[in-house]
């Protein structure tokens, strides 16, 4: 591309006033890309060092098994046979795959429903309320999760002393029957308002002269909010839809720092993540832990990659 | 910002704000009382579980699992003291070496991820190489790939190398910020112009010199933004110093709550202290940042849009 121009650098007789100037330009290019690249460089190494190597290894330790008897032999795919028909695996995928479709449309409407409602007020509570919000990405997801554990539980929580009044039972939300809302609750706490604060710039970005025009056209502030604010910001819900999508999938800290008190209802198996975790460190499986990372890997990528095929939008990941 | 474009005709009570409205005819009070409400109500499901957590702080053992006040009132006892006094000298004060660990991992992680994520991001944005192009797609490809699918072979590549276990395994994973230099190269094409770059280099200045003295101080609203989204994600993170640490020296707050969790859940019973110090120290520990983000709220509101404005 910038390189064509490099050739005549050598040539001292260029007497012509355009070819020197061309000739240093070539040799600027030349010189300009190496430094281009060498700002790049940094980077590339730990990209290759933490990311592509750990992928590649990943794929190797899964081709290959440990027995007992026959120490490390290579296996081919047997690894990828056995966790596609391995029950435990499964249940953990199918997990995610139902918690993924229904806790991020709710995660994405409260979000959405907020950062519409703190766009419509200049007030001093609003700007309040949208810090307060936004806090708990601040806190760690396994404090989190300790804490709703915590407010969930039946000894010291308050759920129990607020039913006690009307003389109920509380639900144990993390019991097999509710920890699936549980659990969601927990994330929809922790995320919803990073969520908010991305939509709520975005909407600060639109030009307030499009709602001028909206109103002249006798738009109400329902249609201008539906109509106007939320395709104008679309670019923003897709980039959260998926950064939502690769979160869950990928589930493990909260699960995992709720274990212990979730009197055996959250189990080695819960997610695929959780599972891989436990193959590798309870039962030091690594090549089949490392099968299940990698199908992670690749299952999610392809996903998102397909899904944002999909819904292919001009000017956002792309 | 938002500026108005007032139109006399179509001047309302509020020309002040954009979002103006003229629709039903209504006062402009019940107009805002709705939304108030609900904002009110989510602001309260937000914080409980940290009021709960504060109130929680200030309790003994006995307040803590049979309050005369119920868990989200304070007990007649305040023994928010003691419970910190008991929290910095329990097991030779181990909990603020986990603090200052967390600390540790998080700044030389979050701040080395940053400067990487900057300077690639620059040389992506306004440098023209050979597989430039290539290195963009499969940089936006990475940006898709869970990474904690990518914990467990690191950690056997770095068991492999005699790296678990030491800080090393915590910090040389976390300067990967793959959506860090995707912001950055976004942010850097439009906010530093070419012509300021030449003008610059024709005035004699060197590449780095031009990158410090004139690019860096355009970018610094995204710079704080990564920084922050890199701090926040090594403090936050949990999987990777769990498979990686097996000293207990080394945890950072995360694992280390986790850890007595563990062990008061095993000894019903005998851990009713732990469970103190747990939530005590879940308290302590979620200050800092807390502290953060509201005293640098200016600089990341607007960077965290950046992705999306494209």
């Amino acid at each position: 591309m910038a390189h064509a121009t490099a050739v005549d650098v050598t040539s001292p007789d260029s007497t012509t006033r355009p070819r020197a100037g061309r000739g240093r330009r070539g040799l600027n290019e030349r010189k300009r890309s190496r430094t281009g690249l060498l700002f790049v460089l940094p980077f590339a190494v730990v990209f290759l060092a933490f990311l592509v190597a750990p992928l590649l290894y990943a794929f190797y330790l899964s081709l290959y098994s440990k027995g007992l008897a026959t120490g490390v032999v290579f296996a081919g795919l047997k690894n990828y046979t056995t966790a596609f028909t391995d029950p435990q695996f499964l249940k953990g995928v199918w997990f995610v795959v139902r918690f993924a479709l229904v806790l991020i449309p709710v995660q994405m409407f409260v979000s959405l429903a907020l950062a519409l409602v703190l766009d419509g007020l200049t007030t001093r509570f609003s700007r309040f309320a949208r810090l307060m919000i936004f806090l708990p990405y601040a806190i760690p997801a396994v404090i989190g999760a300790l804490m709703w554990g915590f407010l969930y539980s039946p000894t010291f929580g308050p759920m129990q002393q607020i039913a006690d009044l009307v003389g109920a039972q509380a639900p144990f939300l993390l019991d097999p029957d509710h920890v699936f809302g549980g659990l969601m609750n927990v994330v929809t706490w922790q995320w919803a308002g990073y969520y908010m604060i991305i939509i709520f710039a975005a909407l600060r970005g639109i030009d307030a002269s499009v709602y001028e025009a909206a109103r002249i056209d006798g738009a109400s502030s329902w249609q201008i909010a539906f109509r106007v604010k939320v395709p104008m910001i679309s670019s923003a819900l897709l980039l959260i839809l998926v950064f939502a999508l690769i979160g869950t999938l990928q589930f493990f800290t909260e699960p995992q720092a709720l274990r212990l008190v979730s009197n055996g209802t959250i189990t080695p198996d819960f997610t695929p993540n959780i599972y891989a975790f436990s193959q590798a460190f309870a039962y030091a499986n690594f090549n089949y832990a490392s099968a299940i990372s990698f199908s992670l890997g690749i299952v999610v990528f392809i996903a998102v990659y397909v899904f944002l095929f999909l819904t292919r939008k001009r000017g956002s990941i792309s | 910002m938002t500026t108005t474009v007032p139109t006399a005709a179509r001047r309302t009570s509020r020309s002040a704000s954009a979002q103006s409205r003229v629709d039903a005819p209504r006062g402009p009070r019940q107009r805002t009382l709705l939304p108030h409400l609900f904002l009110a109500i989510l602001v309260i499901y937000f914080l409980v579980p940290l009021w709960w957590l504060f109130v929680a702080s200030t309790k003994d053992v006995q307040g803590l699992f049979g309050g005369a006040h119920g868990a989200l009132w304070f007990d007649s006892r305040f023994a928010l003291g003691s419970n910190l006094k008991e929290l910095v000298t329990y097991n030779d004060g181990i909990y603020l070496r986990w603090i200052g660990n967390s600390l540790l991992y998080a700044l030389v992680g979050g701040v080395g991820a940053t400067v990487l994520a900057v300077l690639a991001g620059y040389g992506f944005a306004k440098f023209r190489f050979g597989g430039r192009r290539v290195m963009l797609a499969v940089l936006l490809g990475s940006v898709m790939v869970p990474l904690t699918a990518l914990v467990i072979p690191t950690f056997v590549l770095f068991s492999n190398l005699n790296l678990t276990d030491t800080i090393w395994a915590v910090i040389l994973p976390s300067l990967l910020n793959p959506f860090g230099v995707y912001l950055m190269q976004v942010y850097t094409t439009d906010a530093v112009p070419d012509e300021l770059l030449d003008a610059a280099r024709v005035d004699g200045a060197g590449e780095i010199m031009t990158f410090l003295r004139v690019a860096f101080p355009l970018l610094r609203p995204a710079v704080v933004t990564v920084l922050l989204l890199s701090v926040v994600g090594t403090w936050n993170n949990y999987f990777l110093p769990l498979a990686m640490l097996a000293n207990t020296k080394l945890f950072p707050i995360t694992v280390g709550l986790g850890l007595w969790q563990g062990q008061a859940s095993a000894n019903n019973g005998g851990g009713t202290s732990l469970w103190g110090l747990i939530i005590t120290g879940s308290l302590v520990s979620v200050i800092p940042l807390v502290i953060a983000f509201l005293s640098l709220q200016k600089y990341w509101q607007g960077g965290l849009s950046l992705g999306a404005l494209k």
